[in-house]
């Protein structure tokens, strides 16, 4: 009996192999590709052709997109004073979220790997950030920022401090957006790096314990240096989250004072939408250079992780 | 180690997650507070009487379980969409044979490159024409497949046993019989992880809720808290800070006890939008 499941188990597979077979399951692979096909095409792929539509394209009298304009869009990006502004906001905020949020991670990432009594309960906790939302974070330190009533600026007066106002001084305005983004960042960077430093293998530890090395020796010979793929990946991460953040600077900002907040994704939302503007091409000419920003950032990272598969 | 060196270790670990949580815990106590005490100075650390009314106030200013119903069901519809979308997609990338397999799945992969920002005034633009703004559709239909779904369940299941796979088709099972009833069983865990960041993402969303709901009515609990800051955060912060907590409450939930999961997510290479 068993030899006769046997035989009929192999006709099935012989005929499995048959074309007709075949042609049905690449039917039903097909199938199964297409609700996810099909919302790429309508939301991912369709709009970015209609973006790069629109970037060469301005608003007609009655403020649809249809003049064709060629590049006079991004001739006028480029020559725009206030457009070099916002790409040198980007470049700041970025800077300032992402160094911020990787370093303070690691050493919180590093306490965490302890081997004491509770550091379970420690490194959930830690995490906390991550449960917040843009809309939830930036609404919680809108309230610290608080000129009034504020923590920061109770803690300037502890110290006689004058006031400063977080959110309406230019030069204070946009780390204050920053550092509301740093700590949002944190809980996800903290989890990445935890995981990147479980992920090294114990052998290595004790041979360099065996040699005689010591803790802050170990850390920075070993640790760090075998880090150093997850540093990467998480640089690229938040860098591209960086570039895209909008809510805390919607709710913190609203871009201000004076444009000293507005990034790339902001100018674009305030071209767009903000103000009744509806200019949709220039807006679009930004998302054009917002996508090609993204895409060199996400480029870079293939690059090198490529290598690092070839240097396994 | 010696006590003192040990004493000290904890108190830094104690110090560094008291500041890193200070927002959640200044949240907490500050929503049990009056108007007047959270205001006062120095700035109280624990109310001194805590009271329930800012809670009562924040359901008063907006209507906050309508909104709290909103984000429910669009943060549900999107899980399980791409819950259904990612399984189909992965199925068919990790076990079946398919010509231009490996160029199909560069385009899945593709999409995760594209950022939503680069693409949402087309997206907008479609919705306004298709009459779609301020419903469910538009806050749902554009996030029921993602790239990263598929790429996660691709790679649990291509550790999933051949033999199995081979063993169950031979036995008679058809494709969506195995699939249902042995290979979504088998991979919980990373259905798990998927259907956590799936949630997390939809539950937090801003710019496009932001964009596409006009109404009281139709607006998700992340716009309706961050307008509570327009109107009432010089006069009363106790009453923003209560309706964050409750906005915090699933979150928190699912990052406490769900940890594990969202960590087996994490390199896959997600990104928070």
């Amino acid at each position: 009996m068993e030899a006769a499941g046997r035989g009929r188990a192999a006709s099935r597979v012989a005929s499995a192999r048959r074309p007709r077979l075949r042609a049905r399951e690449t039917s039903i692979a097909i199938a199964f590709l297409v609700p996810s096909l099909l919302v790429f095409s309508l939301f991912t792929f369709w709009p970015l052709l209609r973006s790069v539509y629109l970037s060469f394209h301005g608003s007609d009298i009655i403020g649809r997109p249809t003049l064709f304009v060629g590049s006079r869009q991004y001739q006028q990006l480029l020559s725009s004073p206030t457009f070099r502004e916002v790409l040198l906001n980007t470049v700041a905020f970025t800077l300032l979220t992402v160094l911020p949020s990787l370093l303070v991670g690691v050493g919180i990432a590093l306490l965490l790997q302890q081997r004491i009594r509770g550091i379970g309960l420690f490194r959930t906790l830690m995490a906390t950030p991550f449960a917040f939302s843009v809309a939830t974070a930036s609404v919680v330190f809108a309230v610290f920022y608080n000129p009034g009533v504020g923590v920061f600026n109770g803690f300037l007066q502890f110290f006689h401090l004058p006031p400063v106002g977080w959110l309406t001084d230019p030069h204070w305005a946009l780390p204050a957006v920053a550092l509301a983004s740093v700590w949002l960042q944190l809980g996800y960077n903290v989890l990445v790096l935890s995981a990147g430093l479980q992920a090294i293998p114990e052998e290595v530890y004790e041979a360099a314990r065996l040699d005689g090395a010591r803790a802050p020796a170990i850390t920075r010979h070993i640790t760090l240096p075998m880090l150093t793929p997850t540093l990467f990946f998480l640089l690229v991460v938040t860098t591209i989250v960086s570039l895209q953040s909008f809510g805390q600077i919607h709710i913190l900002t609203r871009g201000g004072p004076a444009g000293a907040t507005t990034t790339l994704v902001y100018s674009i939302y305030v071209n767009a939408f903000a103000f009744g503007n509806s200019n949709f091409g220039y807006a679009s000419a930004q998302a054009m250079v917002l996508f090609a920003v993204v895409l060199a950032v996400t480029a870079i990272q293939f690059g090198v992780l490529e290598r690092r598969v070839f240097y396994r | 180690m010696t006590t003192i060196w040990r004493t000290a270790n904890y108190a830094a670990l104690v110090a560094i997650t008291f500041v890193l949580l200070f927002p959640l815990l200044y949240a907490l106590s500050g929503s049990l507070m009056s108007a007047r005490e959270l205001a006062s100075y120095p700035p109280p650390l624990l109310p001194a009487h805590p009271q329930l009314q800012s809670f009562a106030d924040v359901m008063q200013a907006i209507p906050l379980a309508r909104e709290y119903l909103n984000s429910a069901v669009v943060a549900a519809l999107i899980t399980l969409g791409q819950l259904v979308t990612a399984t189909l997609s992965a199925y068919a990338f990790a076990f079946l044979r398919l010509p231009y397999r490996d160029l199909l799945f560069a385009v899945f992969l593709a999409t995760m490159m594209i950022p939503w920002e680069a693409i949402i005034i087309p997206n907008y633009l479609f919705m306004a024409d298709q009459g779609l703004i301020n419903s469910y559709p538009a806050l749902v239909l554009p996030f029921l497949a993602a790239g990263f779904g598929t790429f996660l369940l691709r790679q649990f299941f291509l550790s999933f046993p051949r033999d199995l796979y081979e063993a169950a088709l031979v036995d008679g099972c058809g494709h969506l019989r195995f699939l249902w009833s042995i290979l979504v069983p088998l991979s919980r865990p990373a259905l798990a992880a998927l259907g956590i960041w799936a949630f997390l993402s939809a539950w937090n969303q801003y710019f496009w809720p932001l964009l596409v709901t006009k109404t009281d009515e139709m607006q998700t609990l992340q716009i309706g808290i961050s307008r509570l800051r327009d109107a009432e955060a010089a006069t009363a912060p106790n009453f923003i800070l209560a309706g964050t907590v409750l906005a915090l409450v699933p979150t928190l939930v699912l990052i406490y006890l769900g940890q594990r999961h969202i960590v087996r997510g994490l390199t896959a290479g997600a990104v928070r939008g």
